[in-house]
């Protein structure tokens, strides 16, 4: 019986929802213990929604040689000892900015196979598929080392709830800061945003939408979806949107549940940051737009008309 | 400053990938470029040489095709070159990684190593973390701001949900670039005529004492991702058609 480790993200103490995806994925891998693993937060606070998605034990990691939270290598010793600790065969993950980053310096410092960006993975056959050719392809990767890491797409694997109960307990690892990369300082520029990568729910405006203040036509529908904004790099370079919203090749890499691209062209360097959404809905006045014939739902109009209508029968159906 | 830059040969991201056999591809009949991420490692160290002086080498790892990437790197600003030939057409980053890492400590000693934040071939992000662990230096990924002073880097990236997080890592390290960090520039035809002419070292895997039993992970199947095949369009007007993609979205998709 397999033993699997899951890193668990945390935001401002909670439990992020996109770790029920990943929980869900460790529960599918048969009859197994699953091991939550925090680094932040309260362990104690979070008992009762993991063990709803099948944790079966609940751990808050320290290190005893410093502060977890300004050291990314303390991090990655951290949970090195407790993979070690706790003889896990495997340690899932997100790959959010965070988990990419964590999980990159945890197997670089155990020469340990990973993968990043999986849809699936099957702990078994040691197999995980994953997002290759910037979304074109998919690619099956059998990993051999004596412990498998894989951080998957937020939202590729949807949470199904599997109640446990899970005992609460505290691991000090017994490990020294290398002292190579200090955090000094961590600012929050926008507040309340839901991070485009981990959002379910994407609605998106390219460059039509001419200016920053129409993206508040766009927040309101993607707020009631649950979900957040997001802008191509023409609305990005146009100067409507930062960056740190662009969805694409040069942007972030997107899996959610819904993407509704709002006056977009349907290029191909956008869809290589969004093609792994499950459903994907397309406004456009050019009823030829390529867009058109790589999405599931379409409808022809101007996003000013249609955007606004969307939102209000969202909150008439609520 | 002696600056070294790793950057990967990579199929253009708008180009058609042709599956070959199990898990290969056409990459005869397909266009390559330098990864963009990889661009803004060049960039970063070319303009940090042209203002402290030094020397930018850049060190790829692929087929002999990939000498293209070098030069145009070397149209960017590169002094020279190192290419690690392989036969294969995908390596596993731990091989990756130690092949790097042996050309550099064989070539010189480097104050900064820059990569790309991720291949967008592979798309492994890791075998910056691998190089780094390696050659036992710090690492940082993703950084969109640098400085340097006083022998020590101080670093800026996203972490997501709308944060920032400023680092500081003593030389040499690895460094990982993204977009944002600077704006890579576009050679000029007497940039492109110059680089035909600096010199690339070529090396084999044998020839660093890097063997491909390490590998720990292997592709062993590439598959299409099935394309859609055209929208289902809504019909009506504006509310009649987002009251349906409402039901549709709940009811059938089961999405919202
Ligand atoms: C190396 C490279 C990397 C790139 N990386 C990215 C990336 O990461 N992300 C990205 O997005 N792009 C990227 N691009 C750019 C990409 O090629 C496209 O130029 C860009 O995505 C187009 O943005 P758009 O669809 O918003 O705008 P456009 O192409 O201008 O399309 C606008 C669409 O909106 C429709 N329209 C106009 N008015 C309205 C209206 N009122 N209501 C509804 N529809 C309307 C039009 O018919 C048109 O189809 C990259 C390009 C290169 C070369
Ligand atoms: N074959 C290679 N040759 C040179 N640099 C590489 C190679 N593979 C990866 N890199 C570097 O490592 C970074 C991360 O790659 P990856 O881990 O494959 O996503 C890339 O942006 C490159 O800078």
């Amino acid at each position: 019986m397999a033993t699997i480790g899951i890193l668990i993200e945390t935001e401002d103490g909670n439990v992020k929802d996109t770790n029920f995806g990943v929980l869900t994925a460790a529960r599918s891998q048969g009859d197994g213990t699953i091991v939550a693993l925090m680094l932040d937060g309260s362990a104690d606070g979070a008992k009762a929604v993991l063990e709803k998605y099948g944790a079966n034990k609940v751990v808050q990691v320290s290190a005893a040689g410093g502060d977890l939270s300004t050291s990314p290598d303390l991090k990655a010793r951290a949970l090195a000892a407790a993979i070690d600790n706790y003889s896990l065969d495997a340690l899932l993950g997100m790959a959010s900015a965070q988990g990419r980053d964590i999980f990159a310096r945890l197997a670089a410092s155990m020469d340990l196979p990973l993968a990043s960006d999986c849809m699936a993975v099957d702990l078994a056959a040691k197999t995980v598929k994953k997002s290759h050719f910037s979304g074109k392809t998919f690619a099956t990767v059998k990993m051999s080392g004596p412990v498998v890491l894989c951080a998957l797409r937020p939202n590729a694997i949807e949470a199904v709830e599997a109640p446990a109960d899970a005992a609460v307990e505290s691991f000090a690892a017994p490990v020294e800061d290398p002292c190579l990369v200090k955090v000094v300082d961590v600012k929050k520029e926008a507040a309340d945003t839901v991070d485009l990568t981990e959002a379910g729910v994407i609605v998106t405006g390219g460059r039509p939408i001419a200016s920053a203040d129409n993206y508040k036509i766009l927040a309101e529908c993607a707020r009631l979806l649950g979900g957040t904004i997001g802008a191509s790099r023409a609305a990005v370079d146009a100067g409507f949107a930062p960056h740190a919203m662009q969805v694409g090749q040069t942007g972030k890499t997107v899996s959610p549940r819904l993407y509704i691209g709002c006056g977009l062209s349907g290029s191909v360097q956008h869809f290589a940051g969004m093609k792994t959404s499950k459903v994907i809905v397309a406004f456009n006045t050019d009823k030829d737009a390529p867009i058109f014939e790589k999405c599931d739902y379409g409808f022809v109009g101007d996003l000013f008309d249609i955007v606004p209508v969307l939102t209000e029968v969202l909150k008439e159906k609520r | 400053m002696q600056i070294y830059v790793c950057a990967k040969h990579v199929p253009d991201t708008a180009a058609n990938i042709k599956v070959v056999g199990e898990n290969g591809f056409d990459d005869a009949g397909c266009k390559f470029i330098a990864n963009p991420y990889d661009e803004y490692a060049v960039e970063q160290a070319v303009q940090l040489v042209e203002k402290n002086g030094g020397e930018v080498v850049v060190v790829t790892v692929g087929k002999a095709a990939a000498a293209a990437t070098i030069r145009a790197a070397m149209a960017m600003g590169a002094h020279r070159g190192i290419l690690v030939t392989i036969a294969n057409q995908f390596l596993d980053s731990q091989t990756t990684a130690r092949a790097l890492a042996a050309a550099i400590q064989q070539d010189g000693k480097p104050d900064i190593i820059f990569t790309g934040k991720g291949a967008v071939d592979s798309e492994g992000f890791q075998t910056l973390y691998r190089l780094a662990a390696a050659m036992e230096l710090p690492v940082v990924n993703e950084i969109n701001r640098l400085e340097i002073a006083d022998g020590k880097a101080t670093v800026g990236h996203e972490i997501g949900g709308g944060a920032r997080e400023v680092l500081e890592v003593a030389l040499p390290c690895v460094l990982g670039t993204t977009k944002g960090l600077n704006e890579p520039r576009y050679p000029k035809f007497p940039d492109i005529m110059k680089a035909k002419k600096k010199p690339i070292k070529e090396m084999t895997l044998a020839d660093l004492g890097v063997s491909l039993d390490g590998a720990q992970s292997e592709l062993v199947k590439l598959e299409k991702v099935p394309e859609r095949t055209g929208a289902k369009m809504l019909g009506g007007d504006v509310r009649q058609a987002m009251e349906e993609l409402v039901r549709i979205l709940k009811e059938e998709e089961k999405v919202i």
